[in-house]
C-alpha cells in the first residue's frame, strides 16, 4: 500500500514552516514504526504499551513546548498540534498519555511550579522516566470540579491528604500526580503526589470499551502525607487545573483530527478498492456523499486549528476559542468515524481496519477534557455572558 | 574523526513518478522528498562511528534551494553541519566534479555515499568521486570497521562478497547492511530544534558545464492485465502462439 499521504485539500502545507513539517513527519514515522504494527493487539486486550513511554521521551512528544532547560525541545504551539494529530492518528490512547504528561503534568509544573520542583521532576517526565496522572474528576464532580472533596490539613512542614480521584489516565502506571485538592479554607491548590507515599494506592479501571490501550485508574489518598514543598506556589483556585486544560483541549482538537484523517483515508481507498454491482463502491452517490463530507469537515476543521495554533503561538487564544475547537474537531471525528466504518461495511467491524477502534476511542474524547455539552456551556457563556452551567 | 555524508534529495520512493510535457524533467508537483535512503544508511553509519570515535559529520549536498530541507533534517538527526553546493545535479560527472572540488579543498577522513541514488539510479558518483580524489572506493558496502587510520571496508560483489583493508581516507558507496534498517533514526524533537542553529552553508558551483543533456524519459508501459490458464499445455500454447515468446 502507498504511504500515508493527510488529506490537505486547501493547502495548508504551504503556511507551515519546514520544521513544522519535519516535526509532523518525525511523528508519523515514529507511529508509524513504534505503533500501528503493534496497537491493535494492545487495544484488544486492554494492555497499556507501557513500553512506548521511554520511547515517546526519546522522540521528544513529552512537553514540547517546555524550554529545554527542563527537558523540553522548545517548539511552538503549532509544532505540539502537530505531534497531537500524528500521534491520535495512529491511536486516541496513546495521545491521551502524551496529553496527559505533557499538558496536565509537566505543563502546570512549568508553569506554576517552583524551581526545586521544575528541577526535580521536568527533565525526568521529559524522558519518560517518571510517568504522570492528573487528579481532578471525583466520583461526585465531574462536569463540576469545582465541588470536589479532596482535601488536605495542615501538619508541620507537610499536609495529609485524604480523597479519591476517578477516571484518571495513566493512574496505575503514574510515577507521579498532579492532584488537585481543597486546602482547610476551601482554596483549591495543585500538589504533586509520589509513588511509594503511604497511603497512596491507584487502583485500574477495568472493562473499558474506549481507550482500551490507555491504562485508567484511580487515585486514592488515605491520610497520605505529602511534603509542603510539592504544593505547586504559583497559582491556585479552579483556575490552576482548568488553564491545564486549556492545554490539553488544544492537543486534542488537533488530535481528533488525526483520528478523522485516518478514517477518511481508510475509508476513501477501500471504496476505490472494494467492487460490488461490477464496480468500485467509490462510485456510487451515496458512498460520495460520505466521502465529499468527510473531507469538507476535515478541511474545515484543518483551518481551525491552524488558526488556533497561530493565536496560541501569539499567546492570544482564549479558553472560548480552544473549547470550540476540541468540540467541533472530536464531533467531526466521530461523525467521520461512524461514516466511514459504515462504508467498510463488515470489514468496518474488525480489527484489521483501525476505523472501530478510533470511533470507540472518540468516545472517551468527546466525554473528557470537557464534555460535549459543557464546551456548547463555555460557548454559550462567552457569546451572551450568560451562566448556563447551574 | 572529520567524517563527510553526500547526500542526495530524491522522491520519496512511494511518489508518483511523472515528466513534464516534454519529457525532459521530472515533474515534481505534489512530490515529497527525502534523504536518498541509501545515503540515509550511510549517514547512519557516521553516526555510529562518531559515536564510537569521536569527531565532526558534515553533509554535502549539490542542489538547488529546495534540497535544504532534506540537509536540515540531516542536522536533526545528529549531522554537525551542513554544506549545499548551489548548482542543478544534471548528470554524474558533475555532480562528482562538484564534490571532488570541495573535498579537495578541505580534510576528510572517509567521504560515505549510497551506493546509488534512488531518482535515477545512475551508480556512479561515488565511483567517479573515488577516481577523481585519486582515493581507494568500496561499491555496495554492507560492512565497515576503522580501527585509528586505517579501515576494513567490504562490498558486495557478484555472487558474494570481498573485504578489503586499507588506510584512510576512503570513499565508500553504502547499503543496508552498513547498518539495519532498525538502526536508521527518527530525528527527535530536540535534535529538530537543534538542527535550527546548526550551520548550513552555501557554496557556489564551480563547474559551469554538464557533461550529458537528458533529452527524453518514457515511463514503462503500464502492466496489461493477467490472464490465468488452467494447464501447462495451455501455457505452452499461448507462449507460442499468442506471445510468440517461445
Ligand atoms: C477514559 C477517560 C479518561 C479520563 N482521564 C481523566 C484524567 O486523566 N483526569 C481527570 O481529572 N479526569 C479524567 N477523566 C474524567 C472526565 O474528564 C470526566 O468524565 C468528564 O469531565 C465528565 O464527568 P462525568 O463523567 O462525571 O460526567 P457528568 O459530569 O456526570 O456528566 C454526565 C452528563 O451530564 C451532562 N452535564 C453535566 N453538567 C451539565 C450541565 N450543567 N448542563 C448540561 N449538561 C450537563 C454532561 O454533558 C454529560 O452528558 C477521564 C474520563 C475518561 C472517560
Amino acid at each position: 500500500m502507498d504511504a500515508f499521504h493527510h488529506p490537505d485539500y486547501y493547502q495548508l502545507d504551504d503556511l507551515l514552516s519546514e520544521e513544522h513539517k519535519m516535526v509532523r513527519d518525525a511523528t508519523r514515522d515514529w507511529i508509524k514504526r513504534s505503533v500501528s504494527p503493534i496497537i491493535e493487539d494492545y487495544a484488544q486486550r486492554a494492555a497499556f504499551p507501557d513500553h512506548l513511554v521511554k520511547e515517546m521521551g526519546e522522540i521528544g512528544l513529552f512537553g514540547p513546548y517546555i524550554s529545554e532547560e527542563y527537558g523540553g525541545a522548545g517548539l511552538d504551539h503549532m509544532s505540539y498540534g502537530l505531534m497531537m494529530q500524528e500521534v491520535e492518528r495512529g491511536d486516541s490512547g496513546v495521545r491521551s498519555t502524551c496529553s496527559v504528561q505533557s499538558s496536565l503534568v509537566m505543563f502546570p509544573i512549568y508553569a506554576y511550579g517552583s524551581e526545586a520542583q521544575k528541577r526535580k521532576f521536568l527533565p525526568k517526565l521529559a524522558t519518560g522516566e517518571f510517568l504522570g496522572s492528573f487528579g481532578l474528576t471525583e466520583p461526585n464532580f465531574g462536569s463540576n470540579p469545582g465541588g470536589m472533596t479532596t482535601n488536605f490539613k495542615e501538619d508541620g512542614d507537610d499536609v495529609i491528604l485524604n480523597g479519591a480521584k476517578m477516571w484518571i489516565s495513566n493512574a496505575p502506571f503514574c510515577d507521579v500526580a498532579v492532584v488537585w485538592a481543597k486546602n482547610e479554607s476551601g482554596r483549591i491548590k495543585g500538589i504533586i503526589v509520589e509513588r511509594g507515599m503511604e497511603g497512596f494506592t491507584t487502583p485500574e479501571t477495568h472493562n473499558k470499551w474506549s481507550l482500551r490501550a490507555s491504562a485508567t485508574g484511580e487515585l486514592v489518598f488515605d491520610n497520605v502525607r505529602v511534603p509542603k514543598s510539592n504544593i505547586l506556589p504559583g497559582r491556585d483556585g479552579l483556575g490552576a487545573p482548568l488553564s491545564c486544560l486549556d492545554s490539553a483541549r488544544f492537543g486534542i482538537a488537533w488530535g481528533a483530527l488525526g483520528a478523522a484523517m485516518d478514517c477518511y483515508d481508510t475509508a476513501l481507498r477501500y471504496s476505490k478498492e472494494r467492487i460490488q454491482f461490477g464496480k468500485p463502491i467509490a462510485g456510487f452517490q451515496l458512498q460520495q456523499k460520505k466521502l465529499a463530507e468527510m473531507i469538507t469537515e476535515i478541511t474545515k476543521a484543518q483551518l481551525l486549528t491552524y488558526r488556533l495554533g497561530q493565536l496560541k503561538n501569539e499567546g492570544k487564544a482564549t479558553t472560548g476559542q480552544i473549547s470550540m475547537a476540541k468540540r467541533n474537531n472530536v464531533e467531526i471525528a466521530l461523525k467521520i468515524a461512524r461514516e466511514a466504518r459504515q462504508m467498510l461495511g463488515g470489514m468496518g467491524i474488525t480489527g484489521d481496519f483501525s476505523i472501530m477502534r478510533h470511533m470507540m476511542n472518540l468516545e472517551s474524547v468527546v466525554t473528557y477534557e470537557g464534555t460535549h455539552d459543557i464546551h456548547l456551556l463555555i460557548t454559550g457563556l462567552d457569546i451572551t455572558g450568560e451562566n448556563a452551567f447551574v | 574523526m572529520n567524517l563527510l555524508v553526500c547526500i542526495s534529495h530524491v522522491p520519496d520512493t512511494t511518489a508518483k513518478i511523472n515528466f513534464d510535457a516534454a519529457g525532459k524533467a521530472l515533474d515534481a508537483t505534489g512530490v515529497q522528498f527525502v534523504i536518498n535512503p541509501y545515503d540515509e544508511f550511510s549517514l547512519t553509519k557516521a553516526l555510529h562511528l562518531k559515536e564510537a570515535h569521536g569527531g565532526s559529520i558534515t553533509v554535502l549536498n549539490v542542489g538547488g534551494p529546495e534540497t535544504e530541507p532534506t540537509l536540515r533534517k540531516a542536522l536533526a538527526i545528529g549531522a554537525d553541519q551542513a554544506i549545499r553546493i548551489n548548482a542543478t545535479p544534471t548528470d554524474a560527472i558533475t555532480v562528482a566534479k562538484e564534490l571532488k572540488n570541495h573535498i579537495s579543498a578541505n580534510t576528510y577522513d572517509l567521504i560515505l555515499c549510497g551506493q546509488e541514488s534512488i531518482d535515477y539510479n545512475g551508480q556512479q558518483v561515488p565511483a567517479m568521486l573515488g577516481a577523481l580524489l585519486n582515493l581507494p572506493f568500496v561499491n555496495a558496502c554492507v560492512d565497515l570497521t576503522i580501527d585509528g587510520s586505517s579501515a576494513n571496508a567490504t562490498g558486495e560483489i557478484d555472487g558474494g562478497h570481498a573485504t578489503y583493508s586499507g588506510s584512510l581516507p576512503l570513499v565508500v558507496g553504502g547499503k543496508k547492511g552498513l547498518v539495519e534498517e532498525k538502526d536508521l533514526r527518527i530525528p527527535n524533537m530536540r535534535g529538530i530544534m537543534t538542527a535550527r542553529s546548526k550551520p548550513l552553508q552555501v557554496l557556489e558551483a564551480s563547474e559551469s558545464d554538464t557533461a550529458t543533456q537528458a533529452i527524453k524519459f518514457v515511463k514503462p508501459a503500464g502492466k496489461s492485465s493477467v490472464k490465468l490458464v488452467d494447464s501447462v499445455d495451455e501455457l505452452v500454447h499461448l507462449l507460442h502462439n499468442e506471445a510468440k515468446a517461445i
